[in-house]
């Protein structure tokens, strides 16, 4: 018990350290809001565009989400990360980290407001466009406004699973809460510093897992 | 133009890295045949202990399911990889890995499932164990049935997502896919590599996208 | 068995037997102590409003609701209280649900041999040959590859009334089997139970069907905030009844 204390919860190193895990938490979630504020926009924007039918338009945004839907996020990262300095393009890694998590966000929420949107009957389309809205209003006021509901619980818990993929920045440097806590381990040659790392993880995600539950459980699942 | 068809899709250093990446690629498909079984029998008995009467139970399946899904899977597989071995628990790349991803599928197969069970009407239970069924095979012939088919898609883009979460074995050095891709791309300072690797999963997980969203469709209607 | 039911009372010859049952939903009672017997091959019918304790009293007799106290015979075999093989029980206690409760995922065919494999662990052949006569008894034979979801209402029904027949049951409840149907198919599953009751089976059924009680039922039972009211043969009971509140409830729902 006291070696795993002493190697794990060790008060030393976590005093030492816990500045700058506790940077290192900044760093996630700067990057996390960022993240979802452009991925989301970006996706609902999509989804959007999708909705006008035009065929080449549709068949681009398809593309799109279907393979930033199936690449891992970690193929991308180091893609973009390794790949872009050799044609002279170089990105900082946070920069880098958020550009990656942005578009697989996006093409998962894409994908999520399109079956929302979908899902709301046509007569809702009849009866806005027969009081003379235009498409795109019939599309602002009366369509988004339903799908939202059915949209918000997938949308969270996809949210959540991509902004904990700024743990990912680590491979690529970025100082977020994982970049430090490797760090410190391989510096004082003891676990504390992960322990924190996973505890400050735990801190800042578990509220909105738990909101997600209670999202879920409110909103009615479509389908089922 | 001729820059980055040189750096991100130059044939010859591709097929220098074939050979290697379809053999991580072996590797990809061991990984998930190891583990997409485990998240799925680990997930439903966390599952079933979600929706239990008993509170003790229930309440810690549930403290479970929230802890890893609050976890980054990398942050776990680290604290394996890297942090166990203090407290003398040495595991080889490939326990680690397999390890933190049961752990990591078996939280989000575990919220499929529970959403899956809450979704059969509770008369289908009844008229079973009114026939004389005891509630394990109630749950085997009446009920996981209909909870399987009715949260089919979910089940599937989770697989989706265990495929791509693989690629995380690479930062413990587990010669998967996307570690052999990133070798050969560190010796020849060439993108191609990575591209290749990315090709192949697209290969291997396109078809499962489409095939979703073609059920997503269908119960939306 | 012979202690356990001796300590709860003695059974009566009857079929089914219901002695002193009590149950409450929390602080609200339900059932406030009802004696019930029926006979072999009697079909006795339960009438009350909604809210009396009916459909209660039909779960407890397969113990899908737990009675607080009192005790339940069926063939002289206690049904509640400790050491019950309660699965055993449940194949002699046929039961057809309001909303047929067919399994979505099985045929017509896989409904009905589902229990008679897994249950009475029948070779596949042996339990398919029976389900198909007990498909042919309620005039489905024809509907045996179908899914629930390509029948109508009254085919499921009728289905689900298969399903609780090839277990062979002593006792068949019925939890208003009606209730759930369009008007027109009302009459396909009352001939078929009246077809059940021709084969001598004994049964307890809780229904708002007037007219098939007067022609169909041995015995009429009328239960009100929990307890039985009164009960008699349908001619008496519907011509005379003794009660006022049977006269209440009577001429509301003749309107």
């Amino acid at each position: 018990m006291d070696v795993f204390l002493d190697q794990f919860l060790n008060p030393e190193v976590l005093a030492k350290y816990a500045p700058l895990i506790l940077k290192g938490a900044g760093v996630t979630v700067v990057l996390s809001l960022l993240v979802v504020l452009a991925g989301i926009c970006l996706g609902a924007l999509l989804a959007c565009l999708r909705a006008y039918r035009i065929n080449l338009v549709s068949f681009l945004i398809v593309i799109y989400a279907d393979v930033f839907r199936a690449l891992p996020p970690l193929v991308l990262i180091l893609l973009v990360f390794f790949g872009l300095p050799n044609i002279g393009i170089v990105l900082s890694s946070f920069t880098v980290l958020f550009i990656v998590l942005t578009l697989v966000l996006a093409a998962f929420a894409e994908e999520i407001v399109w079956a929302g949107i979908t899902s709301i009957p046509n007569g809702q389309w009849e009866a806005a466009r027969s009081t003379g809205l235009g498409f795109t209003q019939a599309l602002a006021y009366v369509v988004l406004p339903q799908a939202v509901r059915m949209v918000i619980p997938p949308l969270t818990n996809r949210a959540i699973a991509i902004t904990k993929m700024t743990a990912l920045g680590m491979v690529i440097g970025v100082p977020d809460i994982l970049g430090q806590a490797t760090t410190a381990q391989s510096f004082s040659a003891n676990a504390s510093p992960l322990t924190l790392a996973a505890v400050a993880y735990v801190v800042l995600f578990l509220p909105f897992v738990i909101a997600s539950r209670w999202l879920e459980a409110r909103f009615a699942r479509p389908g089922s | 133009m001729d820059a980055i068809l040189q750096q991100f899709f130059n044939i010859e250093i591709m097929a220098k890295a074939m050979p290697l990446v379809l053999k991580g690629l072996g590797m990809t498909l061991l990984i998930c045949a190891v583990v997409i079984p485990l998240g799925a029998l680990g997930g439903l008995a966390a599952a079933l202990g979600s929706v239990s009467h008993n509170r003790l139970i229930r309440w810690s399946a549930i403290a479970f399911v929230d802890l890893f899904r609050a976890l980054p899977p990398l942050v776990l597989l680290i604290f394996i990889y890297a942090g166990l071995p203090f407290a003398g628990i040495r595991l080889s790349p490939f326990a680690a890995v397999t390890l933190g991803f049961f752990l990591n599928n078996s939280a989000y197969f575990a919220e499929i499932f529970r959403a899956g069970l809450l979704s059969v009407p509770v008369g289908q239970t009844e008229a079973a164990r009114s026939t004389g069924m005891t509630a394990t095979q109630t749950l085997i012939w009446v009920t996981l049935p209909q909870a399987v088919r009715n949260v089919l898609p979910d089940l599937l883009s989770n697989v989706v997502e265990i495929v791509k979460l693989t690629s995380l074995a690479s930062v413990v050095s587990l010669g998967e896919m996307l570690h052999a891709a990133g070798l050969v791309r560190s010796l020849t300072y060439n993108a191609s590599p990575l591209v290749l690797a990315g090709g192949i999963y697209l290969l291997l997980l396109w078809p499962l996208i489409r095939l979703i969203s073609h059920f997503e469709r269908r119960i939306a209607s | 068995m012979e202690t356990v039911s001796n300590r709860a009372g003695t059974p009566s010859t009857a079929t089914l037997s219901l002695r002193a049952l009590h149950k409450s939903f929390g602080t609200f009672p339900v059932l406030n102590g009802i004696d019930l017997h029926v006979q072999r091959s009697e079909m006795v019918f339960v009438l009350g409003p909604s809210g009396s304790g009916k459909s209660t009293m039909l779960r407890c007799c397969n113990r899908l609701e737990e009675p607080d106290s009192g005790a339940i015979w069926v063939e002289g075999d206690l049904l509640t209280g400790p050491g019950v093989d309660l699965n055993k029980m449940r194949q002699r206690i046929g039961m057809v649900f309001q909303s047929f409760n067919l399994y979505p995922h099985l045929t017509a065919l896989g409904n009905v041999t589902l229990a008679l494999r897994r249950v009475l662990k029948m070779p596949r052949a042996e339990a398919e040959a029976e389900a198909m006569a007990a498909l042919k008894s309620v005039g489905l034979s024809d509907r045996a590859r179908h899914t629930p979801a390509q029948l109508s209402g009254g085919q499921q029904q009728r289905v689900a009334i298969a399903r609780a027949l090839a277990l062979k049951p002593t006792v068949m409840l019925f939890d208003e089997p009606t209730s759930a149907l369009d008007p027109e198919l009302v009459g396909d599953v009352l001939d078929v139970m009246r077809e059940v009751k021709e084969q001598g089976m004994t049964m307890l059924v809780v229904s708002h069907e007037m007219q098939f009680a007067r022609e169909a039922a041995d015995r009429v039972v009328f239960m009100d905030g929990g307890s039985i009211i009164e009960q008699g043969p349908p001619d008496r009971f519907f011509a005379a009844p003794e009660q006022e509140r049977t006269r209440a409830f009577l001429s509301r729902m003749r309107g």
